[in-house]
């Protein structure tokens, strides 16, 4: 039936073997469903996968993170405290946290990308926990706010900050971040979801970031605001997260601004995460 | 529905898929039996990917039901899903990740351990020829490479029944072959196989059951024989070496095959069509009596042609006389 292939060569590929395929298709046992954890890793790893072909998109992840440690420390450093050494103190939380807020939009711009092609109705049709397509994107993103933190703290030590929590006040300042950060992007998985181009992903997430990570005691302390801004500062999710950073970074247990924060990222994910998989399942 | 382990592997009645004002799915019944291999032919936009997408629970239909193994796609759709597999129109693959990774993905989601989504990937890398390519990024594959890499992540785990969504469409006839290769072998080993098709001779090559789709609905359903039956089997190109033979040769054979001559634009072509009742041989006997009768005539012919009937006079057969069509009462039963 084939002869045509015998004497063409289109493409320099070797034939397909059919008596191999055939033995391999007579295993016929399907293995247990994997559980939600297992697949959700799976797809972390995948999309640690596509950080691997595509090194250059950690480019939001350092080159980023630095400019802003840098850039506010040096400009507002002598005229808010006096000198770039106390400020820095005082800042490089806050920064953290506003770059690792703003970082998470790019997960709105990667599903957006990612979820009109081919590959996803493969993911669909699998007999799998629905949300771990999701929860992937979201722990490969995971990664990329450790690898801006650790930047950024680098930065930060080379430029003096000297934090009083030490090592393990730090990293549990970072674990908040994170584990906010994580609850926090399942917002831009449903506007991922949602709009129809990158580009407009990208307008609608500086829309909301800007003032939300401006509006915040991250620059200054909101006692020189007036009144309805410190209204709104003071309620701030993100003062809520840099107050809890700044807190563990110091060496305190500001357990107040910790569970503050801890209910706003289960709040995040108690109405953002059910929009989303609503919106991906009618995709 | 009770579940029947011998029932067709897929029943539809009355399914329906409406986008805005167009009703792309517009009442299908299909019955698909076990073990077989199912064509789907119709042109772009019949509502053969919408139908498929449904039956794979990826769109939830508008009106109707379909059971898959007897699961309702609707409200047993995860029962579904772990015996399905679907290979779509476009690449279902990860682009950006290589053969091996995309195959190793796929095996652990499906629920493999990491030793054996490895050994499998690569075995079946070998087995479709791919190892060369297996640490290449998808991307980079040919449009072949890409249907075989497609279709082995489709397999990871031996599906019950396989959704094949128009798996030739735009590749060279090598390549073709080679997954009609594939569809075969999957076939052997008992797995069902809805495939979708613009080609009648795929659908030919491989389906033991075609149903006729368009305009989303089916307007003919029936073995291949019953199909071509109402077709005709074919027509006979000629092309003349003299255009002033053309009106002779056009008498002539109109008289011989009794059907109607098409002139082609060229003005030494014409075809006619032979075999009405679907008997390949007849059409076959009558192409070589056409042949004498022109001889006779004095006609030369430069090139001779005995062709299948195209997708459009398969088309224009069944839409102009719905008659024909081997009962769409059957499928509803």
């Amino acid at each position: 039936m084939s002869t045509a292939a015998e004497t063409r060569s289109t493409e320099e590929l070797a034939p397909v073997a059919t008596e191999t395929l055939a033995e391999l298709l007579v295993a016929k046992d399907r293995p247990p469903r994997p559980s939600a954890l297992s697949t959700s890793i799976t797809f972390g790893w995948r999309a640690i996968l596509k950080i691997k072909h595509v090194p250059e998109q950690l480019f939001d992840v350092t080159a980023f993170p630095i400019m802003m440690v840098l850039m506010y420390t040096y400009l507002f450093g002598g005229a808010l405290a006096g000198s770039v050494d106390a400020y820095v103190q005082f800042l490089l939380p806050g920064i953290l946290v506003m770059s690792v807020v703003m970082i998470t939009m790019y997960t709105g711009v990667s599903v957006n990308t990612d979820i009109e092609k081919g590959v996803f109705d493969r993911f669909r049709t699998l007999p799998i926990w629905r949300p771990s397509v999701m929860v992937g994107y979201l722990l490969g993103d995971a990664l990329r706010y450790t690898i801006a933190s650790i930047v950024m703290l680098a930065v930060g030590l080379a430029i003096g900050f000297r934090p009083d929590g030490g090592f393990v006040g730090v990293l549990l300042g970072v674990a908040l971040l994170i584990v906010f950060s994580f609850a926090f992007s399942w917002v831009w998985t449903m506007f991922g979801l949602l709009l129809r181009s990158e580009k407009s992903v990208m307008g609608v997430s500086m829309m909301f970031l800007f003032p939300l990570t401006f509006l915040s005691n991250i620059f200054v302390e909101p006692k020189t605001m007036p009144g309805w801004l410190q209204a709104f500062v003071n309620n701030s999710p993100v003062t809520h997260l840099t107050n809890a950073v700044r807190g563990l970074m110091d060496g305190d247990w500001p357990a107040t601004e910790i569970a503050w924060t801890l209910g706003w990222a289960g709040v995040f994910i108690a109405i953002f995460g059910p929009i989303t998989m609503r919106l991906y399942t009618r995709k | 529905m009770a579940y029947d382990p011998k029932g067709p592997a897929i029943e539809t009645a009355g399914l329906v898929k409406v986008f805005g004002e167009t009703r792309a799915v517009d009442g299908v019944d299909l019955t698909v039996p076990r073990g077989t291999v199912y064509g789907v032919l119709g042109p772009n936009g019949a509502g053969k990917t919408t139908t498929v997408k449904m039956l794979a629970t990826l769109l939830r239909p508008d009106g109707g039901e379909a059971h898959v193994f007897g699961h309702d796609v609707v409200r047993e759709a995860d029962a579904v899903r772990s015996r399905v597999s679907l290979t779509g129109q476009y690449a279902s693959v990860d682009e950006d990740l290589t053969g091996t990774e995309n195959l190793i993905l796929l095996g652990r989601l499906l629920g493999h351990g990491k030793p054996q989504a490895r050994s499998r990937s690569a075995q079946l890398l070998e087995a479709f020829g791919l190892t060369d390519a297996a640490g290449k990024q998808v991307k980079h594959y040919s449009g072949g490479m890409r249907r075989r890499i497609d279709i082995a992540a489709s397999i990871l785990s031996t599906p019950d029944l396989l959704f094949l969504d128009e798996p030739t469409t735009g590749l060279d006839p090598r390549s073709r072959n080679q997954v009609w290769d594939i569809v075969r072998a999957v076939v052997a080993q008992g797995t069902t196989v809805l495939l979708t098709t613009q080609y009648l001779d795929e659908a030919d090559q491989l389906a033991s059951r075609i149903a006729v789709i368009d305009k989303g609905k089916v307007i003919a359903e029936g073995t291949k024989g019953e199909l071509k039956a109402s077709v005709g089997a074919g027509s006979v190109h000629l092309r003349l070496r003299e255009a002033e033979q053309r009106p002779e040769a056009e008498r002539v054979l109109a008289h011989c095959l009794d059907a109607q001559v098409q002139l082609e634009p060229d003005p030494v072509a014409l075809t006619a069509r032979v075999g009405t009742d679907g008997n390949g041989e007849q059409a076959a006997e009558q192409a070589s009596r056409v042949l004498s009768e022109l001889a006779r005539a004095g006609i030369t012919v430069d090139n001779f042609a005995l062709g299948q009937p195209s997708l459009d006079e398969v088309f224009l057969a069944l839409t102009d006389r719905p008659a024909v069509a081997t009962a769409d009462e059957e499928v509803v039963a």
